[in-house]
């Protein structure tokens, strides 16, 4: 059938199941956007106008994953696409499968310096899975097509499309193919065919898998460590869960890892690392295997790579072969999505038990947390625990919070902690979670945000405010850039530069002029309360909680040193 | 594992489409390898380009490279060449100065001790074509230094494997990749 392409658009994220896009409108995209009146497409996806580019990016990517699902978001050219792209090398740094669709000048002013013109998909090339300028109405549907199998297949990541204007004005032929088909149909077949690249995912080795279990039976004190590959594998949970019980071994955790296994889980450790516990930072250093699935080893967590783990015989299970020996030198890898390896692997793993190695991995005390007049960290966020019933979904920008949310939250299932662990970007959190909380209408949606990060992309109350989308803003509110503070105070002499925010703005007034409930609370009584009535109203909030500023996350290890060497205990 | 830098050659099958060389590039400057030379052309298939790259690196290096180049979804595959098992060939144009019949008479015994060709004759100057391995071009580069060399260019060392394998062939390295192509 004949149709506008800008109609093919929108056919074809029909065709994906797409029901939400993120995004601003301009003068490149105007065909794009004329169709969801002209054809009524406004009824069929919903459509959510953000303050900002940048707040539709990672809300796209905060939808994409706390739900699995492909997030997508439209952009116009020239400074449209340039303000995704913190949230594009967000979403790639974290594997999230978003599709951004952006629309350049016509093609006959390319390369002019016309108006609003960038070269986005230049700009994109590192920060995507792949990208594509389309210039060609014929292979328009083709192209949407394949972006959204690379999104969300193998390691998932972001993907943009960038068309030129006229082509989303000019007709093609158009025929609906349901996604199933997709493979066998165009671009998509001839990359399968050529075989260079595969939609299914891969069989793990057989004699791979053998192996980690010869190594498991000869380990005295293995070592589980999770990332945020066992998050991303869909169904790789409850895979994991029980090799990891059937191993019955200590777990640590990558923050990208949280929700793997329950916080409380008596097999869990803790987050490893820059920040991690004293328990699972101590066992790293101490164990004889090292299990690593769907984790890179990042400077975060292997802050010395020569030492990380230097007794121990480090095994890597991941999806990407490219991240195999990129940080830290292994002694075996298994190539493969984590919850097909997971269940090879629990078909033949007969029960362990290391009593001797978990008493000691176990026997680390951690820092005691405090308990008096003030608000502190961990106060606030064992009370939206204990009121969420440990079920919410908890977003978090980049920062003290950040770390404390990791550290304090219990998350017991995947997707439930949306947090940039890889880019660390600052004013993630508040798309993310309003992203978040439209993917998940029935669960609630608690940013946990720091005075630094909420400020950065705050406009977007007014989004949340529109759309009735009661995500809950937490703001811990320590006047300072926290983490930045927390360095100047351990290694820069106490000489804290730039890094005072005592200045405005009122938060619970500036939330009353977008139109949104306001609070501000000082104890954890005064915190309880509000965030009970928050929750219970059904509508946003925002809850400015005042911390310390000299509150900092414990413990802690600098940068390029092991991580057993802790700074701060 | 070898630590110390060393030339390898690779060979990359890629799609031949615009920014499909940006995209191969990128992936040294990023990691901060410098290119000691890059050629590339059409094959027999003209949907698919073959670009030859040499860098200097050590084993480890190596390895982490060839792992993100097989990630783009525009390269097909990638080889590392072999010294041993390889052929490299370059071609390297020289512009000397050639100005009495003497010296252009001694720089074609010159050109012919190389199997040179002599491809351009003005009054004062002679081109030689010269196709080799750098020591090849190394040693004439050094004899036509005393003449006078005007200009040079090289096309960039261009390899193929010996016998009847192919880049395309399965092996055991391609194998575990393309398990791990993750990618798609």
């Amino acid at each position: 059938m004949k149709m506008k392409c800008a109609q093919i658009i929108m056919e074809c994220l029909l065709e994906q199941g797409v029901d939400t896009v993120f995004g601003y409108p301009g003068g490149t995209i105007l065909n794009v956007y004329d169709e969801m009146e002209l054809h009524g497409y406004k009824n069929k996806i919903r459509h959510i106008l953000t303050a900002h580019e940048q707040g539709a990016s990672h809300a796209a990517d905060g939808y994409a994953r706390s739900t699995g699902k492909v997030g997508v978001c439209f952009a116009t050219s020239g400074p449209g696409a340039t303000n995704l792209t913190t949230g594009i090398a967000t979403a790639y740094m974290d594997s999230s499968p978003v599709v951004f669709i952006t629309c350049n000048v016509s093609e006959n002013l390319i390369g002019k310096d016309s108006f609003q013109e960038v070269d986005i998909t230049g700009i994109t090339m590192p920060i995507t899975k792949c990208n594509y300028l389309v210039k060609d109405p014929d292979q328009l549907a083709d192209v949407i097509r394949e972006a959204f199998a690379i999104a969300r297949s193998g390691r998932p990541g972001p993907v943009l499309i960038d068309i030129a204007k006229n082509v989303t004005a000019a007709t093609a032929d158009y025929e609906y193919l349901p996604v199933e088909q997709h493979a066998a149909h165009g671009r998509l077949a001839a990359m399968l065919r050529r075989s260079s690249h595969d939609l299914k995912t891969p069989e793990p080795d057989a004699g791979d898998i053998q192996r980690l279990l010869d190594m498991i039976a000869e380990a005295r004190k293995p070592l589980v460590l999770v990332g945020g590959g066992v998050i991303r594998s869909r169904g790789a949970v409850p895979e994991f869960r029980r090799f990891v019980e059937t191993l019955n071994a200590p777990v640590a955790s990558t923050i990208m890892g949280g929700g793997a296994l329950p916080g409380d889980h008596p097999l869990f450790t803790g987050m490893i690392g820059m920040h991690g516990s004293h328990a699972s930072n101590l066992a790293s250093s101490e164990c004889d295997l090292l299990i690593a699935v769907g984790c890179r080893f990042s400077d975060r967590v292997a802050t010395d790579p020569e030492t990380f783990a230097k007794q121990a015989k480090v095994v890597q299970i991941d999806i990407d072969r490219s991240e195999i020996d990129k940080n830290v030198k292994t002694h075996h890898h298994i190539i493969g999505d984590a919850r097909q390896v997971l269940e090879q692997l629990n078909k033949s793993l007969p029960a362990h038990d290391y009593p001797q190695w978990k008493k000691w991995v176990f026997s680390h005390e951690e820092v005691p947390l405090k308990k008096d007049d003030i608000l502190h960290p961990h106060e606030v966020l064992e009370t939206i625990q204990d009121l969420t019933d440990g079920k919410a979904i908890i977003a978090t920008d980049v920062g003290q919070h950040q770390m404390w949310s990791a550290q304090y939250y219990h998350f017991s299932r995947p997707g439930q902690l949306i947090t940039s662990g890889g880019f660390g970007s600052m004013g993630f959190g508040m798309g993310a979670a309003m992203g978040a909380k439209l993917g998940n209408p029935d669960v609630p949606v608690v940013l946990c945000t720091g005075d630094g990060g909420f400020r950065m992309n705050c406009n977007e109350l007014a989004t949340i405010q529109y759309y009735h989308i009661p995500v809950i803003v937490v703001i811990f509110n320590n006047r300072t850039l926290g983490m930045v503070r927390q360095w100047q105070h351990l290694i820069y002499g106490e000489r804290y530069s730039q890094t005072d925010l005592d200045r405005g703005p009122d938060f619970p007034k500036l939330a009353r002029a977008y139109g949104i409930q306001g609070a501000q609370a000082d104890t954890q009584p005064e915190f309880r309360e509000i965030l009970k009535k928050a929750l219970d109203s059904g509508e946003p909030w925002v809850i400015e909680c005042a911390i310390d500023k000299d509150a900092m996350v414990h413990p802690m290890v600098s940068a390029g040193t092991p991580v057993t060497d802790f700074l701060l205990d | 594992m070898k630590t110390e830098h060393t030339r390898h050659t690779l060979s990359v099958l890629v799609e031949n489409a615009a920014g499909v060389l940006s995209q191969v590039s990128r992936l040294f400057s990023r990691k901060g390898y410098n290119i000691e030379s890059l050629a590339v052309g059409t094959t027999d298939d003209p949907s698919t380009s073959r670009i030859t790259i040499e860098v200097m690196g050590d084993d480890a290096m190596m390895e982490q490279l060839m792992n993100q180049l097989r990630k783009q979804f525009s390269v097909y595959s990638v080889q590392e060449l072999k010294p041993e098992r390889s052929i490299r060939r370059e071609l390297v144009m020289f512009k000397v100065k050639a100005e009495t019949a003497d010296v252009r008479n001694e720089i074609i015994q010159v050109a012919n001790i190389f199997r040179a060709s002599i491809i351009d004759v003005s009054i004062k100057s002679l081109t030689i074509a010269l196709i080799g391995d750098e020591s090849k071009a190394e040693a004439m580069q050094n004899l036509l230094a005393s003449f006078g060399i005007l200009e040079l260019v090289r096309t960039g060392m261009v390899a193929l494997e010996r016998g009847a394998y192919t880049i395309s062939d399965e092996r055991k390295e391609t194998t575990e990749f393309n398990l791990g192509k993750s990618v798609l």
